[in-house]
Parts: C-alpha cells; structure tokens; sequence
C-alpha cells in the first residue's frame, strides 16, 4: 500500500497530469453549488473529495454520449469509407465511486463479449480507474444490495481517505505501473486503510435502503414478473423522457445514426433511451406500443434480462443517480419494493 | 391540509361525483413523491399525500385521464391552474370530466437545495414556519425555507387558482411585482459574448434527455418535431453545440405565449440548466412588444403568436433599438 | 472591426413568391446589381417560414439569413407577414438574448414593384454580414466543408 499526505495531493495530481490526461469530479464550474462533475484536472481545479456521485456517471469515458464511427464520401456510384478510429490517448479517472467501478464490469460484459466493440475497447484499455473509498455516502445509495462494499472499491488503484493522507492499493499490472510512476508515493502499512473502511463500513450500516430485498428478482422469475399487475400503477406517471437511463452508469442501449453533412456522410452513434417512443422502432412497428411497456423493459432489464444471462448478476449498482433525477420521483427502489410486496 | 384534502377526496369518490383522483403518492423519502390516481378511499389512505415537496404539476396527465370515462378529481396549486386553463383553451382537455378542487400554496422546495445546504444522507424534513429542519445520516441541519424554495416558487407569479370547482382554503392573489424578470434584463444587459458565455456554459451541459419537454404542460404535441425522423431536425443527442442551442431555442418559442411560466422544465433538469430564462425572455419580450399577457389566466384568451395588430412594431426593434 | 477583404459571406434570402420574389425579379431585369453571395429560397409567404428554417440555414453554413416578404397590409393572404412579423421578432430577440449577433439576421419588406429596393437591400445586407465576419456562434462544425 502507498499514501501521499493530503498536502501533497495536487502534487500528485500535477504528475499524473504530466504523462496522461487526468479526469476527476470537481464542482461544477458555472455555480458552485450545482452538482458535480468529472472534469479535467487543471492547476484551479479543486478535487470534490466529499460529493458522493457525480451528476452524470463515469460511464462517459468509455461509452460517450455520442461518438462518430465512420465517415463515408459519396461521389457519383463511389462510395469512398474513411476509418476515422484512432489509437485513444492514455487517460487516468480518478475518484470514481465503487458504485460506479462495478457498472464497468457490466459494461464490459457486453462490449467486450464478441463480436467486441473496439471503440469501447480502445477507451478501456487506455483508461486508468482510480477509485476512491465512499466518506458520505447519501441516502438514495443503495450499492451493498448487488453486493458492492464502498469501502472496498474496485478498479486498477483502489484509494481511501483518511485525515490527513490518500492511501492507495494497486490491484492490476495498469495500476501498479502508474503508482510507479509517482516519486511522491511513500510506502504505507498494508493495514493503513483499516480504520477508514471501518469508518465507511459503519455508515453502510446506517443506510436506510440498506434492506432492499433482491429476492423476487432475478433471471429465473421472468414470466411472473412480466405479467405483474403493478406495471400499470407503477409507470402511470412515467412522462417518457431519458433522465434515468442518461444518468444511469449501466445503461448501455445506444442508436446509430447517419448525419448528412453536405459534402458526406457522418456515421455516429448517441445513447438511446428504452424510455423513448422511437426506441428499437422498426418497419414493422414499435415492438412496446405504451410507456407502460416501455417502463417495464427498462427494469426487467435491470432485475431479469440481465441477471438471466450473467450469472445473477443485476444490471444495477444502486448508485441512487435515477432515484434523485427522475422528475416525478419514479425509480428502480419504488419498483423493487412494489413488486417484491407480497413475495418476500 | 392534506387530510382535509383526503376527507373532500373520499366524499366525492363515495358520492359518485367522481370516480378517481390524481394527486400525489407518498414516495420512499420525505422529499419524492409520485403523481398518482387514487380509486378508493382505502388508496387514498395508504399512500396519498400533499406537503412541500409536491411540486410537480399535474395538469398535463389530465390529457389522458380527462378522456376515460368518468370525472376525474384533481388537486391544482396556483401554477398548476395556469397550465390547465391554458391546456382547455388549447382543446386538449375535457373540462366537463375534471373536477378541480384548488388548493393553496406559499412555495414548494427543491430537494437539492436542501442538499447544497449540507444536507446530505437525508432521513427526513419538517418544515416549522420559515425554518426547514433536515434530520440527516450526519446531523441535523436547519435552513431557512427562502433559501430552499424551488426558483419558480422564489419569484412567484401568483398565489391565485384561476380554474377550480371548489377551494380548499383561501384562494390567494397575483403578484405582478414578483420580479421573476429581474434576471432576464440583468443579461439583456450584459453584452452579447457575456451572453453568448453564459448560455455556452449552460446549454453546454444539456444531456437532451427531454425531461424538461416531456414535463412540459404546453409541450403536448402527439409527436414532436424532434422525434420526427421526416423533419430533418429528429435528434436523439445532440451531436454539436449547434444542435443543442437548437433545441432549446425551439423548444422554447414552440411554447411561446402558451408558456404559463409553471418552471416544470428548471425544476425537473437534471443539470440544473436554467430553462426558465429563455421562456421568460419570451414572456418579458410578449408584454413588452405586445401587451402585457399571461398566458393561461384567462380560458379562451387568444395567444400572443397566432394573433397580430396591424401597429405592431417591426421586427428591426430587436437590432435598432433593443438591448445593447 | 477589422475587415476581411477575402470573406465573402453566404446569405440566405427567404423570399414570398408574390412580392420579395418578383422584386428580386425585377432587380435582374432592371440589371441592378447585388452580390452572387445571395441565395434565395422561394416560399408561398413569409408566414411560411418557421424559425427552424431560419437556423438551419446557419447551420448548414449561411453567414446572414434575410427574410423578405410583401408590406403589411399587402400580404397576397390577407394576414400571413403580420404572423411572420411577430414570430421574426421574438425569434430574432432570442438570437440576441443567446449572444448571436443581431445583425446577422433581418426582415425587409420588399414589394413586385421594388426592384431597386431589392438589390439596395440585399447590397446593404451583404455589407453589413461582411463587417461581422463568419458565423461562429451558431455553426455546426460538422457542416463545415473540409
């Protein structure tokens, strides 16, 4: 294990910054007060240590927003396809929540199952994940429910905060190479991190949404769920907008769209939301006619689909994101406790 | 309130008046409840609920529910009502299906505001008088309601339910002085890059998740322009920042003179963009070309764009002698 | 400003068919001369332009977007400019408001007879793009030709 003093921690942000682009979650800019987001690091940045999760999650650096794939040149009967693919620049994240480390996992599993995404590929490889032990965990989180400690946290170095120093842990060839890399690291007691996970671990067990039962959930429940009566009280007030699965770390259903740009044609790809009329839209028509349809898709997804094909494992990490953007205040703790009534 | 407002609730579902009621459905916290339709007394017991985090606006689900058979009951604070008379003078509702009981308001809060008062990990919230006392994981933390009150609610237009059947309390008045235009003209006044900062800064950080059309009560379109993959404009993200000014453009003066400024879409913003502000400029622009308007005050009142006067000034005002 | 000898912007001019168009018409019969900058597009009325139409010209790369149409009280409708002047106005306040420079767009009303008010018109508006230099604020960088 290696620690810097909290002193010496902009230090260390400089040196990281030095050989590879630095992201961390920093408050947002344009009003203090407004939430926060990974931002890149710079002299002025000051590092938001205590804001439990970002606004929008860390899935960004892998799977962005919108991401042009290919462009093609049309010249009469000549169809000219310019590979736009570059080798991706060595990034490091740093602070990213355990919540946020396990929804990589899930990301992973399917873009780099075959036939592998190689523009998924290529931002994972070279991407360094920092993760930082949870300090003030709020009350919408609910990790420890898929199983996820906030005190152990994944990802290539593992940090913790303690009063007056960063500890950090190796825990692949990537992380160790770039702990490596920084003189300022002074060898710590492996036992170091030990009081702050208790600290953590205490929180934990305070959290109110701590005994979220997964048990009515799961891939061997399919038709059961599918056919609950409860969808229809439970999407009523659904307006359809994509807040939830945009904000979500483990959403990952995306478009493919063709922009005419006058002079070619720029294929791209933009997050889609299972939320939206238009969504897997075909000739044939929309395979989930009402919101209702569309709603349970998103959480059968999440608690069936998922786990039915991962070994059990949910496609949620209970980072609490949806439950505090989701304008009518609907979200997969309502739904898991809703039809879970009378089950557990 | 909220148990007078359930006692009305139950009598008219027992008396037949009507058959179903929309209100608001006690959530997992204190701070989220859901819009919901109650259709027993027992379900209004259970979970029906009305306090200071009952912002949201439930005129735009009356679209649907106005068309099923039988009334609807529905409770309407001062903004909701603006959004309902206007959703009426549009044709988009069944007035005769919707019984409307008014309930007053002095001003829903902003759960995140409470946060970013150092509320975090919050257990629950009481509100006593000017004061909102949060019990959190990590404390108790205490702020005065002014500070968490939703920004619509800061600079509240009206306090006046303007369509109702029966009222719950006093009724309320307008308050033409709320100075809701105050930050409109501070960035009038700002010189065209401050402006063109300020709006880059916050468009920028639009995800286009449509929360705030999707909640809008003037967006109801059956499809919208921007679903529309034959309109040539049909985005899912925006792709360049010109698309997100796009949107937002468009967006705001498809709603022009029909927005009833009920602040859904700054409310419900994930990013906090403050959406308000280009409704507004609407607004203000509308009185001050036009005629003072208030779009839903009045049913029936004719909009502000699909009406002229042959004196109106031109459109040159904007470069000859508008803001800096 | 500084000048760009080299910048010839592109305008957009939505002209309605029964009055700016003819105008435009008769500019060419009457051999006055406007810049070939100028690209106009045929609409039924100016009633017929909706805003989007107005920014997607930016987007797809115009540098002014001018629309004319008949005098108020001409209008081969009956009402369609009284419609487009209030929406133009309120459109053009909220490019403003946004911090696009607000001489990038105009109304002019330019009736049949107008020929000479045309080519002045379009003269003046060309100018005045010029000075300002290219649209920057309201591009779509993937519009530009490479």
């Amino acid at each position: 294990m290696k620690k810097v003093s909290r002193e010496n921690l902009d230090a260390l942000f400089a040196a990281i910054a030095e050989a590879k682009k630095l992201y961390l979650p920093v408050a947002d800019g344009t009003d203090e007060k407004r939430g926060v987001k990974y931002s890149v690091w710079t002299p002025e940045a000051k590092y938001a240590a205590e804001a439990v999760n970002t606004v929008r999650s860390a899935k960004d650096f892998f799977f962005p927003q919108v991401e042009n794939m290919v462009n093609f040149k049309v010249n009469g009967k000549k169809i000219e396809v310019d590979d736009i693919r570059t080798e991706c620049e060595d990034f490091v994240i740093f602070g990213v929540r355990a919540c946020d480390a396990a929804s990589f996992k899930i990301l992973d599993s399917v873009y780099l199952s075959e036939p592998v995404d190689t523009y998924y590929q290529n931002r994972r490889e070279h991407g360094v994940v920092m993760t930082m032990s949870c300090s003030k965990p709020s009350e919408t989180c609910f990790c420890s429910v898929f199983g996820i400690d906030a005190a152990e946290p994944a990802g290539d170095v593992s940090c913790w905060l303690t009063d007056d120093a960063v500890l950090m842990q190796a825990n692949t060839e990537k992380g160790e190479a770039l702990l490596a890399s920084l003189p300022m690291l002074e060898d710590a007691a492996d036992d170091a991190a030990e009081e702050s996970k208790a600290k953590t671990k205490a929180i934990l067990e305070k959290l109110p949404l701590k005994n979220l039962s997964t048990d009515s959930f799961g891939g061997d429940k399919l038709m059961e769920l599918f056919s609950s009566d409860k969808w229809a009280s439970l999407s009523e007030a659904c307006l359809g907008c994509g807040t939830c699965t945009f904000v979500c770390p483990t959403c990952q259903c995306y478009d493919i769209r063709d922009y005419d740009t006058g002079h070619g044609v720029q294929r791209f790809r933009c997050w889609d939301s299972c939320m939206y009329a238009d969504f897997t839209k075909t000739a044939g028509g929309q395979p989930r006619p009402t919101q209702l349809e569309r709603f349970r898709q998103r959480f059968m997804h999440k608690l069936v689909y998922y786990p039915a094909n991962n070994d059990g494992v949910f496609g949620c990490v209970g980072c609490g994101r949806c439950m505090k953007s989701c304008p009518i205040s609907m979200n997969i703790v309502k739904v898991m406790k809703t039809l879970g009534e009378g089950n557990a | 309130m909220q148990s007078e407002m359930m006692k009305r609730a139950s009598e008219l579902l027992a008396d037949g008046t009507v058959v179903r009621v929309l209100g608001w459905k006690n959530g997992e916290f204190v701070y989220d409840p859901t819009p919901a339709v109650f259709d027993s007394a027992e379900a209004l017991e259970k979970d029906f609920v009305y306090h200071d985090f009952c912002g949201s606006n439930l005129s735009k689900y009356l679209i649907k529910l106005s068309k099923l058979e039988g009334k609807t009951l529905v409770f309407l604070k001062p903004c909701d009502s603006y959004s309902f008379n206007q959703l009426l003078t549009e044709h988009r509702i069944k007035r005769e299906n919707v019984y409307i009981i008014g309930v007053p308001c002095d001003g829903k809060l902003d759960p995140d505001k409470v946060r970013e008062a150092g509320a975090e990990g919050i257990l629950g919230i009481t509100t006593d008088g000017d004061t909102v006392k949060a019990e959190t994981m990590y404390g108790e933390v205490s702020v005065s309601k002014k500070d968490c009150l939703l920004e619509r609610c800061e600079v509240c237009k009206s306090h006046k339910v303007v369509v109702y059947d029966e009222m719950l309390g006093e009724n309320g008045e307008e308050n033409p002085e709320s100075g809701r235009f105050d930050m409109v003209a501070k960035l009038e006044a700002m010189t065209p890059e401050e402006r063109f900062a300020f709006w880059r800064g916050e468009l920028s950080r639009c995800i286009r998740c449509n929360a705030c059309r999707n909640i809008c009560p003037a967006c109801s379109c059956e499809q919208c322009v921007f679903d529309n993959p034959a309109s040539g404009v049909s985005q899912k993200a925006a792709a360049d920042s010109f698309e997100e000014n796009m949107f937002h453009i468009i967006r705001a003066f498809h709603v022009a003179g029909r927005c009833t400024d009920c602040g859904e879409c700054s409310r419900v913003c994930p990013q906090h963009i403050p959406l308000h502000l280009l409704n507004r400029k609407f607004i203000k622009d509308i009185n001050t070309y036009y005629g003072e308007y208030q779009a839903g005050a009045e049913e029936g009142s004719r909009a502000p764009l699909v009406n002229f006067t042959k004196e109106d000034c031109e459109p040159n005002v904007v470069y000859k002698g508008g803001s800096k | 400003m500084q000048v760009n000898q080299e910048f010839k912007p592109k305008i957009v001019a939505f002209c309605c068919n029964w009055c700016s168009y003819a105008g435009a018409d008769l500019a060419g019969t009457n051999r006055s001369n406007y810049p070939a900058d100028v690209k106009i597009i045929r609409v039924p009325c100016s009633c017929r332009v909706n805003p989007l139409f107005i920014l997607r010209a930016f987007q797809r790369g115009a540098d002014g977007v001018i629309l004319c149409g008949c005098h108020p009280g001409d209008c081969h409708y009956t009402t369609g400019n009284y419609y487009a002047r209030r929406r133009m106005t309120l459109l053009f306040s909220m490019l403003d408001y946004l911090g696009i420079e607000k001489e990038r767009t105009r109304v002019e009303w330019v009736s049949a007879a107008e020929g000479a008010k045309f080519a002045a018109t379009m003269n003046e508006f060309v100018e005045t793009v010029t000075a300002l230099g290219e649209n920057k604020r309201l591009e779509d960088l993937r519009c530009k030709a490479k």
